[in-house]
């Protein structure tokens, strides 16, 4: 009996678990949209490069309007901006751009954010309370004023912009992770391990964290799209990522001085940012409620 | 007996609910029947998951989003309740039908007073006046005995214990007289010394007001105690029916037989009555099997005519009201059944293993209110354990006992090394460990000393699979070394809890309750420790699979001579099991000794009450009633003097009532180990009589424990029926003649007699029996009726110690 | 409760002293770009250096801090380098007319979730329910200078019904008003909405509803008296701290529609290098968020009678 049940010893890989749960998500028709529109996007970033697009930082003919074909033949689908470069395009390859970023920024945020909130829920006393008055003291800050304050301080740059983002968002992170952890650390799995003498870096990590992983799933595409917003917004300020990227927010800020004229070169990058934080809310609403069946 | 003339209050037949799930329709009860005659007291009784409380929901016609009824009819009155219409339903609920919660606290809206509450009922059905709404409110407060009806009014839930929340949601059940209440385990979230008095309660209010009842629970011997028939269910169905008496003494079915075999009851040890538990475990309502639901756990399952189609109840042979849903019930002989019972020998007790000096264990707590910080008090302590004292020897159980925040958690916290105790010594194997957290302990130590959780849900990691878990604690522990070895060690252990082995390779979720306490307890003797503690752990698991555990659990812990400490609220599982028990109470140890001697008088107070608070399942069994008075005291704010004084009725005997609320009692050795913790003086104790008695001696052995044939009950408040003829009542007292008369009953209604102190509903049926009805009856006694009486009912002189004739002669006045 | 009440308070002081002395630290520490700031990039080396003598930087780092709190204690907020203009006369107009904003947003936004989300939240799974949750969703989605975008180019550019920027030239006007409004209020109100359905569906779940029904009390009775009251303590505490975010969304709004606000100054400032100005803005804005946390607070505590009678 043992050589054949031996074989189920291998445990599921974090693939295959991915996997299981992009099935389950088939029973949910929202967290199906969500994973129809935000896939659209992360295809479309991949395979860019591929894609018969002109290049997205060219000046060709401006201000075209959508579906315009011109006498050589070349076809603007979504029109030109001012500059006259294909909208298309430039949607395209900021799709790369917004997704590249905020995925960085998420992620570093999130290392963050559980590092301190384990730290802070499972080891308490001191520990807890310096991280939450540090927690504390950003989340006063109105995240803009943060942006503001960080990007200005430190000059516009992709890496800085993880930075900001981590700041602004580390706290809220922690915070989550620190309530879960809390309620986590009073189960009796936990008693067990102390009991056996097992070191609090081996609690947090084996025994506590994933645990954690179900609300933690869903709050990271929420996040996700939040940091879309946010990246697409400091663009749209002028201290996001620097030019000529095309960035989302940066496409509406330089076609919204040219008012009636700019509205097609802004609208499509608008409709674009919502679609993909649409496709990601989506997604996290169909998570929870899978979450919620078993 | 059901009075053929009258209507009954509730008539369900073939009633069929179901529960529409994502995997489609769940069957939650199939072909139900019953009937609840005006006055009457139903009991249903069965394992969680079998559909009681949907039966009750169902009643009241309440079947949630994905819940329908989807056979059968429900009558109320005479009235077919499944075709009414939302509004009438919403007459009917809470004024004819009313129902009483598992748990109080989140039953009560945490955002109203309880006045709020409780009028909206009156004004919404009578449409009465708030203040008149709140008058009768006040009375029937008064009537749950309920002290200051209206501090209870103006408060609001949180302020209240369990016990006095359930106590308001009963009144509040009650305040519209409604014909048919409905409990649905109203006891269970509470005490059991808290239950005692809701119990008593729920007795009188039948007794009172008359109001039919259907009583909810998974305890046997609540059922015996507050009903006249009782349902069994199983797995949806009702599988045996009768009189408490015909089913209690005369069970016929495999399932309910299984049921009696595998709780303990009062004088079964595990040496002389090994419990039966019952294999395997409830089948999920998609999982049921075809025919007899109990068909895989049965020891009687035949091809043929037990799985094949659907099984119909049948009248047991000619005794009318028993029926029975099993096919092969006439053919059962269970005279010569032998079932594998967990049979264990009496084992030899080594050295001291453990040894408890003097402990105690404070925890601070910082009282942040701002008239703490001015007033400078700001540490407040909480005084979980004081005093303990007491040792284990290598293979012997010590119980320790108590209700909940006596400490008993606490203690095993401080042993495990996660607290450090304020004060004194835990010897292990002579080594102090008392502040020694566990993180400083070696590795010999920690593996030395493991626990098994109560609760099963919690006690494995859901996210790694259950070998990876029992495997940690083999390799943290140095027990094997490889991958291989490891492996081969987690099967073995698997083994030994009796799983299969691929287990190991399974996540918790997919294990039952039981399946997960067996890994937990592989768990815990994996490092091969010298104590176990076990905290709870089958409190959370259902009856009939609480006896596998337990007798798994005794079986290692004997085989490898472990010591353990068993840790339980659960006296009658504790008489069962431990070779010694620690009576806690408060976070002192009340009493000590070895089974025998806590079981038997003389008894410490506390002892006393627990004991009387804990229900039998057995009809042959007579009870001491003693209902403790107010509420369990906070360990922040303990009373002065003995810690139980507040609730103890032998507070004051003999003039010690100055000493019991001043001094904290000495500890008294009263036998061999035996130690008491109180300020009676020991001629007292020791002339105190048992708690519990037989009418008559049982049957042998060879019937499993419950199955006796000969029943004998000490109840006198209600006729019953009898299933076979038998004595109805205790042996009679030997004494001195009655006297020609006791003054005879005048005309009128019949005096509460239980207004006397001393006197509870039980002692009030045995007076009526005695044709006593009024208090001008008792005033009147002379001193020889005095003395007959007090005989007749075992008292020692009780009538004169509790005053009863002054008290009735005051009465007698006011009425 | 009065202790609750103090122990806010003392925290909240705590914070902002911690958040003024970053933002010294930040924006001071190095005096001479201090000065390079306040006197353009080409002013020469001696006359910084005597800026800063006059404007006491050349004192000790600390006793400088101290002065800086003491002066903003005391309403000097120092001079804006763009407008040349004091802080203090620069700021409070601009926060008069964030407040219009924000107080239309705030109330609009609470009055839509509320009832959408009790709406929602007792008839779980319903259509109603449904449907609200997907437009919720829906709105939540597009982040302000998406919705801007979308909303200027259908009222204004197409249909051309309102003005695309509201820069009050000509004084105080409703109709520059509603583009800005409406622009927070739909991105914000999905999530109260959220909230609250989520808090009330918990609630019409509970036991304790299920005995108020079990009473026989009429329906409507159940949800006004029994479910409200306990399904708006969580939906009114979250909403009170959300105005946090809320004042982020409002400059980015400010900044889109031209509005004459804190924000547009906060963001205009911290562009240009404006640093008092930078400063003060950043200070009132803390000031709000932590106020806005020592509310929410308290009407928790008033709110649940759990926590008000223990
Ligand atoms: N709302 C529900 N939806 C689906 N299944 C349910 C629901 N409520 C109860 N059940 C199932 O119905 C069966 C009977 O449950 P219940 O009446 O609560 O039993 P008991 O009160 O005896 O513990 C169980 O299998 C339970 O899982
Ligand atoms: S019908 Fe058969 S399987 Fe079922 S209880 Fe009776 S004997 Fe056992
Ligand atoms: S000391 Fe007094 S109060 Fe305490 S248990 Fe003994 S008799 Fe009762
Ligand atoms: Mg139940």
């Amino acid at each position: 009996m043992t050589d054949k049940t031996a074989d189920h010893a291998t445990p599921p890989s974090g693939l295959s678990q991915f996997f299981k749960a992009l099935g389950l998500l088939r029973e949910s028709r929202i967290g199906m949209f969500g994973v129809i529109l935000v896939g659209f996007w992360v295809i479309m970033a991949i395979i860019a490069p591929l894609l018969p697009l002109h290049p997205p930082n060219t000046p060709m003919v401006p201000l075209q309007g959508p579906f315009t074909t011109m006498e050589d033949g070349t076809n603007f689908w979504l029109g030109t901006d001012h500059k006259g470069r294909d909208i298309l395009s430039r949607l395209i390859w900021g799709s790369q751009l917004v997704l590249l970023w905020s995925t960085l920024a998420t992620i570093v945020a999130y290392a963050v954010g559980i590092m301190l909130g384990v730290a802070a829920g499972y080891l308490g006393g001191w520990w807890d309370e310096a991280i939450s008055f540090f927690a504390n003291v950003l989340l006063s800050f109105p995240v803009m004023v943060l942006y503001l304050i960080i990007i200005t301080y430190l000059g516009s740059s992709g890496f800085n912009v993880i930075i900001a983002v981590t700041f602004a968002t580390g706290p809220a992170i922690m915070r989550i992770v620190r309530g879960l952890v809390l309620d986590l650390r009073t189960r009796d799995y936990v008693a067990a391990a102390e009991v056996r003498g097992e070191r609090p870096l081996y609690i947090m990590i084996v025994e506590l964290l994933p645990n954690a992983r179900g609300p933690l799933i869903v709050d990271v595409c929420l996040r996700l799209g939040y940091t879309a917003i946010t990246i697409a917004l400091l663009g749209y300020l002028g201290i996001g990522l620097p030019p000529p990227d095309p960035d989302w927010g940066k496409m509406i800020a330089e076609a919204q001085p040219l008012g009636s004229f700019g509205a097609n070169g802004a609208i499509w990058p608008a409709i674009a940012i919502s679609m993909l934080v649409l496709g990601l809310n989506m997604l996290a609403d169909g998570l929870r409620e899978i979450s919620l069946r078993d | 007996m059901a009075k053929q003339d009258q209507v009954p209050v509730l008539e369900c037949n073939n009633l069929s609910i179901s529960y529409y799930t994502r995997s489609g329709e769940i069957p939650a009860v199939i072909d139900f029947d019953l009937t609840v005659n005006p006055g009457e007291a139903v009991g249903i009784v069965g394992e969680s998951g079998c559909g009681k409380s949907t039966v009750a929901l169902a009643i009241m016609n309440y079947m949630g989003r994905n819940g329908a009824i989807v056979g059968g009819e429900i009558k109320f009155m005479g009235r077919d309740m499944t075709t009414m219409s939302e509004e009438e339903l919403r007459e009917i609920r809470g004024s004819e039908i009313s129902m009483v919660y598992q748990e109080p606290m989140a039953s009560l809206n945490p955002a109203l007073r309880c006045k709020d509450q409780l009028s909206e009922v009156l004004t919404v059905h009578e449409g009465i006046s708030e203040n008149e709404a709140l008058d009768r409110a006040r009375v029937i407060l008064q009537d749950v005995r309920l002290p200051d009806p209206d501090r209870i009014l103006q408060s609001y839930p949180h302020q209240l214990s369990g016990g006095q929340q359930q106590r308001v949601l009963i009144a509040m059940a009650l305040l519209s007289n409604p014909k048919l209440l409905l409990l649905d385990e109203p006891t269970t979230a509470l005490d059991v010394t808290v239950e005692a008095g809701i119990v008593e309660l729920i007795k009188d209010i039948s007794a009172k007001y008359g109001t039919s009842m259907i009583y909810i629970s998974h305890n046997l011997g609540l059922i015996l105690e507050t009903c006249d028939r009782i349902t069994v269910m199983y797995s949806g169905q009702a599988v045996e029916l009768g009189t408490v008496s015909q089913v209690f003494d005369y069970m016929r079915h495999p399932y309910t037989r299984g049921l009696f075999s595998s709780i303990p009851l009062p004088g079964t040890d595990r040496y002389s009555t090994p419990l039966v538990p019952i294999r395997g475990q409830l089948p999920l309502p998609h999982e049921r099997p075809r025919g007899c639901y109990f068909g895989p756990r049965c020891d009687f399952f035949q091809e043929g005519i037990c799985g094949g189609g659907f099984i119909a109840m049948r009248q047991v042979g000619d005794d009318p009201g028993h029926t029975v849903r099993c096919s092969r019930y006439e053919e059962i002989d269970w005279e010569h059944y032998k079932p594998d019972a967990v049979v264990q020998e009496k084992a030899e007790f080594g050295d001291k293993v453990l040894e408890v000096h003097n402990m105690k264990k404070y925890y601070e707590i910082h009282d942040n209110s701002l008239k703490a910080m001015i007033s400078g008090e700001r540490v407040r302590y909480v005084k979980a354990n004081e005093q303990l004292d007491f040792d284990a020897r290598e293979a012997e159980t010590v119980a320790i006992v108590g209700e909940s925040g006596c400490g008993k958690t606490t203690f095993a916290k401080v042993l495990m090394g996660l607290e450090e105790a304020t004060e004194g010594t835990i010897l292990l194997d002579g080594k102090d460990i008392s502040q020694l957290p566990v993180r400083q302990r070696k590795p010999q130590l920690v593996s030395n000393l493991q626990i098994v959780f109560q609760n099963p849900f919690e006690t494995l990691n859901p996210s790694h699979n259950v070998g990876s878990q029992i495997g940690r604690v083999l390799k943290k522990f140095g027990i094997a070394e490889s991958k291989k070895d490891i492996q081969q060690k987690v099967f073995e252990l698997l083994d030994i809890v009796k799983l299969p082995r691929d287990f190991a390779f399974r996540k918790p979720r997919q294990l039952s309750g039981g399946q997960k306490q067996r890994i937990g307890i592989a768990r815990a003797f994996g490092g091969n420790p010298s104590v176990v503690i076990a905290d709870e752990p089958v409190s959370a698991l259902d009856v009939s699979v609480q006896a596998a555990v337990t007798g798994l659990l005794t079986e290692i812990q004997r085989e490898k001579r472990t010591t353990m400490l068993f840790i339980s609220h659960d006296l009658s599982i504790v008489r069962y099991l431990a070779d010694r028990i620690v009576v806690m109470y408060l976070g002192h140890i009340m009493e000590q000794g070895t089974t025998d001697q806590i079981f038997s008088p003389p008894y410490h107070p506390y002892t006393e009450a627990l004991l009387s608070a804990v229900p039998i399942a057995d009809t042959s069994v007579i009870k001491k009633h003693i209902v403790l008075e107010g509420e369990l005291p906070s360990p922040t704010n303990p009373p002065p003097g003995c810690p139980f004084q507040t609730r103890c009725p032998h507070k004051g005997r003999h003039g010690t009532q100055q000493l019991c609320e001043t001094e904290m009692p000495p500890v008294k050795e009263i036998g061999p180990g035996h130690r008491v913790k109180c300020h009676l003086d020991d001629d007292i104790l020791l002339r105190m009589e048992p708690v519990i008695e037989f009418a008559k001696t049982k049957k042998g052995p060879s019937v499993p424990a419950g199955a006796i044939t000969a029943p004998v009950r000490s109840r006198t408040t209600k006729p019953k029926p009898k299933a076979k003829p038998a004595a109805r009542r205790p042996a009679k007292p030997k004494g001195p003649k009655r006297p020609r008369a006791l003054k005879a009953a005048r005309r009128g209604n019949a005096d509460d007699l239980k207004l006397i102190s001393g006197v509870g509903p039980k002692l009030e049926g045995v007076l009526n029996g005695l044709g006593i009805f009024h208090f001008d009856q008792v005033s009147a006694w002379t001193k020889e009726e005095i003395e007959w009486v007090d005989d007749y009912l075992k008292f020692k002189g009780r009538i004169q110690r509790d005053k009863w004739i002054a008290q009735s002669k005051k009465l007698s006045k006011k009425s | 409760m009065l202790a609750i009440l103090l122990r806010r308070f003392v925290s909240m002081v705590l914070i902002m002293a911690v958040i003024s002395f970053a933002l010294f630290l930040i924006f001071e520490s190095d005096k001479s770009s201090v000065a390079a700031k306040v006197l353009g990039q080409y002013s020469l080396p001696e006359q910084r250096e005597i800026w800063l003598e006059k404007n006491g930087y050349n004192r000790p780092f600390a006793e400088r801090y101290l002065s800086w709190v003491g002066n903003f204690l005391t309403g000097k907020w120092g001079q804006s380098i763009q407008f040349d203009q004091p802080v203090s006369e620069l700021l409070l107009p601009r926060l008069a007319n964030t407040g219009i904003l924000g107080g239309f947003v705030f109330f609009i936004t609470i009055g839509i979730s509320l009832v959408l989300g009790v709406l929602s939240g007792i008839s779980e799974a319903s259509f109603k329910d449904r449907a609200i949750t997907v437009f919720s969703v829906l709105t939540t989605s597009v982040p302000e200078f998406a919705s801007a975008t979308l909303l200027v180019a259908i009222f204004v550019f197409w249909l051309d019904w309102l003005p695309g920027t509201s820069p009050f030239t000509n004084g105080f006007e409703l109709a520059e008003l509603v583009l800005p409004v409406s622009v927070l209020v739909i991105y914000n109100f999905g999530y109260y909405t959220r909230m609250t359905r989520a808090s009330m569906a918990e609630v019409m779940t509970s036991q304790y509803v299920r005995t108020a029904i079990l009473k026989g009390i009429p329906f409507r009775s159940v949800v006004l008296k029994h479910a409200l009251r306990n399904a708006l303590i969580a939906p009114f505490t979250v909403m009170v701290l959300q105005l946090n975010y809320l004042l982020s969304g409002v400059i980015v709004v400010e900044v889109f529609f031209a509005y004459k606000g804190f924000g547009k100054l906060l963001y205009d400032s911290a562009l240009f290098g404006d640093i008092y100005v930078v400063e003060a803005c950043t200070m009132v804005a803390v000031f709000v968020a932590v106020l806005s946390q020592v509310i929410s607070d308290i009407g928790y505590t008033l709110l649940n009678p759990r926590i008000r009678y223990s």
